[in-house]
């Protein structure tokens, strides 16, 4: 891997208003405006909560059993990476496997609530000018921070300290069609954003930071420029993504503000940037201002099917359903529920399953709103694949490799560089299940080499 | 409550085959309106009978291969391959001859290449050039264009019907009394005889520029493409470099000696020149997948078409040209794909 290039980012990072237009992707129906006609509301604290343990690198050690009384913020799960706390006040009733979105069985801690809540005494507020990065990098971790865009990658671990950081990209170009929670966070909180934002650039040891919004969020713009503004912070730049999707995906948003390109099975950190979350970075700051490790998350809850479609903190454990009744409960019948957004979302059976740190947006999509899978036909070369791939694949003629079985040419056509975004099977006239064989590729070849 | 689990992407775009090659028809309406204006009702009738015989060949292909045949044949393919023939064949055509192309087209040309999406030539171009091959004197048989002062006899449908099917013309006419030589034939044989091309243009089936008539069914050929642009059914690459591509070489010569060489405008609006620019060469199939696979493409297309009408043996080269580029197509392919992001 080659050496990170130490030379400063762009340097018309403080504010560009311009949008950077990818030459990929596609505009899709957004349908954000629906889940964005009210504040952020809290919602109820669950009867129950299901607790998973595990993150992108691991699992936490359960530090609980059945039967134990837990205070909310109390840790519940042990893990050097990112630590598990009790989301509510309550009673273990289990520490055992359960179904959460995407997984049919992880290791959760189950609590059962018992009222008043009470709050783990031992959280307190941390100065992070007082503190050494890696004792930043350790706060994060005890604070069981990860990634909330989706990825649940541990984010003490992308700020370890190691290389030499040009700057830390906060994403906040959220793409997805139907999610508005980052957007409305941004709008709200920018000033929490922005502290995260400066806690980790301490950690990085880097100077620069910009916060990515797309071209269709003015209001979270607005909000971020006149408190940076406010605050003359001129080392925090923001930059505008034109709204086209994926332009929030972490290599593509950082080809779009600075020109270069993450290497084919490298991280952002190679060449010298990080890449978080706006939620994420919004979490870090509680942590410090508040001593509150990730206990609860913004969830959008959306779809035709939702009386009252919204945005919600809610605590980690919180059964989708409970979210479902607090945006009014069904108006029709949902035909289909989501955990995510429709281009790379989680099928859900039923909304029994728990908001996990994963879990930003639910679906509950009426009859008519998610079109019922087409019979395929032959691919007819269009190439419509080939304009919208945000990696630069030609997904016909990976799938005709794949249909021959033609592994070398799919380490040429570079399958491992698709990074499963659907836009492929988006736009195909075919109806050809692209990305579902192509992650099915992907996954038997990594198994297969036991990476 | 909810269907089954499958997975994402959970929606889809509003683009399908059968949706593509709807609009493909649509578009081709305003210059079958002026073509059925211009040369008479026999496009319609060429039509009818290419449809007729590509439907029955896919049928018969798809059930000998034990492909579903509603789905294939609803997806409207073997309609446009007719359609597109159709456009490139004399309104007095013989019935036999329509349909030799047809069953070719979809026979031949797409089933043994294995169907949809498989074939390496445009069907509808196979098919032509089989009759350009085969029955050239059948394709000459083009009636003057109603404009102006030639002596246009109008040709009734029932008349063209009898013709079609019987190769006779009805109320003692006969096949040279009711055709003339196209612009495109015109201006071969005649610059071969020396003559220049302000004496070639004093026939009157020419034009301002192009064919009289002619260039108003390529107007309107271009108000089509020009949907199809808006639509997002085809891309702007092939369309522009083929007229590009025709038009560069042609203004070079043109320039160089306008007497002894049509001038670009008259190579536009004769012939296939704008059918193929876009409804002919921006066929996805048969054409490549990049942008700037596309645009070698479509320049090739023009420039071959340009070679052929100034030094080949047939009037028009438009079919070759598209065919000789089709077989290109997985070199260009293999040459033009793009950088893969992080590599």
């Amino acid at each position: 891997m080659a050496e990170p290039s130490t030379a400063a980012p762009p340097a018309a990072w403080t504010y560009d208003p311009r949008p950077r237009r990818p030459d990929w992707g596609l505009y899709a129906p957004t349908l954000k405006l629906a889940s964005m006609g009210h504040p952020i509301r809290q919602a109820p604290l669950p009867a129950e909560a299901v607790i998973p343990l595990g993150h992108a690198r691991g699992s936490a050690r359960p530090l609980v059993s059945p039967g134990d009384h837990v205070l909310t913020g109390q840790p519940v799960g042990s893990d050097a990476a990112a630590a598990v706390h009790a989301s509510i006040t309550g009673t273990v009733v289990a520490v055992e496997p359960r179904p959460v979105p995407g997984q049919a069985a992880m290791p959760c801690v189950v609590l059962r609530r018992t009222d008043p809540e009470h709050f783990w005494p031992d959280l307190a507020a941390a100065d992070p000018a007082r503190l050494a990065p890696e004792e930043i990098a350790a706060h994060i971790a005890a604070g069981g921070i990860v990634g909330l865009g989706g990825a649940l990658f541990p984010t003490a671990v992308k700020l370890q300290p190691g290389r030499a950081i040009r700057a830390l990209v906060i994403n906040g170009a959220e793409c997805e069609p139907w999610i508005s929670c980052d957007e409305m966070l941004l709008r709200e909180r920018a000033a929490s954003v922005i502290r995260g934002t400066r806690i980790m650039m301490r950690a990085l040891g880097t100077q620069r930071a910009v916060i990515a919004v797309e071209a269709d969020m003015p209001e979270a713009r607005v909000a971020l420029a006149d408190r940076l503004q406010a605050e003359a912070d001129d080392h925090i730049g923001i930059a505008v993504v034109t709204a086209k999707y994926p332009a929030g995906g972490e290599r593509q948003l950082i080809e779009l503000l600075t020109g270069e390109q993450v290497p084919s099975g490298g991280l952002p950190r190679d060449i010298g940037y990080v890449c978080q979350n706006a939620g994420t970075a919004a979490a870090v700051a509680d942590l410090f201002d508040t001593g509150r490790p990730l206990i609860s998350r913004i969830v959008t809850v959306t779809g035709g099917a939702i009386s009252a479609p919204g945005n919600f903190e809610a605590r980690i454990g919180t059964p989708l359903a409970d979210l479902v009744a607090a945006a009014g409960g069904y108006s029709v019948t949902a035909q289909r529920l989501l955990m995510g957004g429709p281009m790379m979302g989680i099928a859900l059976a039923d909304a029994s399953l728990p908001v996990t740190r994963a879990t930003n947006c639910l679906v509950a999509a009426a009859a008519g709103e998610l079109a019922p899978p087409q019979p395929e036909l032959p691919c007819i070369r269009c190439g419509e694949c080939v304009q919208v791939c945000p990696a630069r694949l030609l997904p016909n003629e990976l799938l005709g490799a794949l249909v021959r079985g033609d592994a070398a040419a799919l380490a040429e056509l570079g399958l491992a560089d698709c990074i499963e975004c659907g836009s492929c099977d988006y736009v195909c006239p075919s109806a050809i299940a692209l990305t579902p064989r192509f992650a099915a590729a992907r996954a038997a070849a990594t198994s297969g080499t036991g990476r | 409550m909810t269907q089954p689990a499958a997975p994402a992407p959970h929606w889809h775009g509003a683009g399908s085959v059968p949706a593509m090659m709807r609009q493909v028809l649509y578009a081709l309406l305003p210059a079958a309106a002026a073509h059925v204006f211009f040369y008479g009702p026999g496009l319609l009738v060429n039509a009818l009978v290419a449809t007729l015989a590509a439907l029955a060949t896919e049928a018969l292909a798809l059930r000998w291969r034990g492909q579903p045949q509603r789905l294939f044949l609803s997806d409207g393919s073997a309609v446009v391959t007719a359609v597109l023939l159709a456009f490139c064949l004399p309104p007095l055509t013989p019935w036999w001859v329509t349909v030799t192309g047809a069953v070719f087209a979809v026979g031949v040309a797409k089933h043994l290449y294995g169907g949809l999406g498989l074939n390496i030539f445009n069907p509808a171009m196979a098919g032509f050039a089989l009759l350009l091959l085969c029955f050239p004197a059948e394709l000459t048989a083009w009636p003057p264009p109603r404009i102006g002062d030639l002596d246009y006899r109008t040709l009734s449908i029932g008349q063209t019907l009898f013709y079609v099917f019987s190769g006779r013309l009805l109320d003692g006419l006969v096949l040279d009394a009711v055709t003339r030589a196209t612009p495109l034939e015109l201006a071969k044989t005649g610059l071969a005889q020396m003559h220049t091309m302000s004496e070639i243009r004093s026939n009157p089936v020419f034009g301002d520029f192009g064919g009289a008539g002619w260039e108003w069914v390529g107007n309107f050929v271009t108000l089509g493409g020009g949907w199809l642009l808006y639509r997002g059914i085809i891309r702007w690459q092939i369309p522009a470099a083929t007229l590009a591509g025709i038009l560069l070489p042609a203004l070079l010569f043109w320039l160089a000696d306008p007497e002894t060489h049509p001038s670009p405008l008259f190579q536009l609006w004769t012939g296939g020149t704008l059918l193929a620019a876009f409804f002919i060469a921006t066929d996805p199939v048969s054409s490549p997948v990049t942008s700037r696979g596309q645009v070698i493409y479509g320049l090739g297309c023009g420039l071959l078409t340009f070679v052929i009408r100034a030094w080949g043996s047939f009037p028009d080269g438009v079919a070759f040209a598209v065919l000789l580029m089709n077989a290109a197509v997985p070199v260009i392919d293999r040459y033009t794909r793009p950088h893969i992001y992080g590599r």
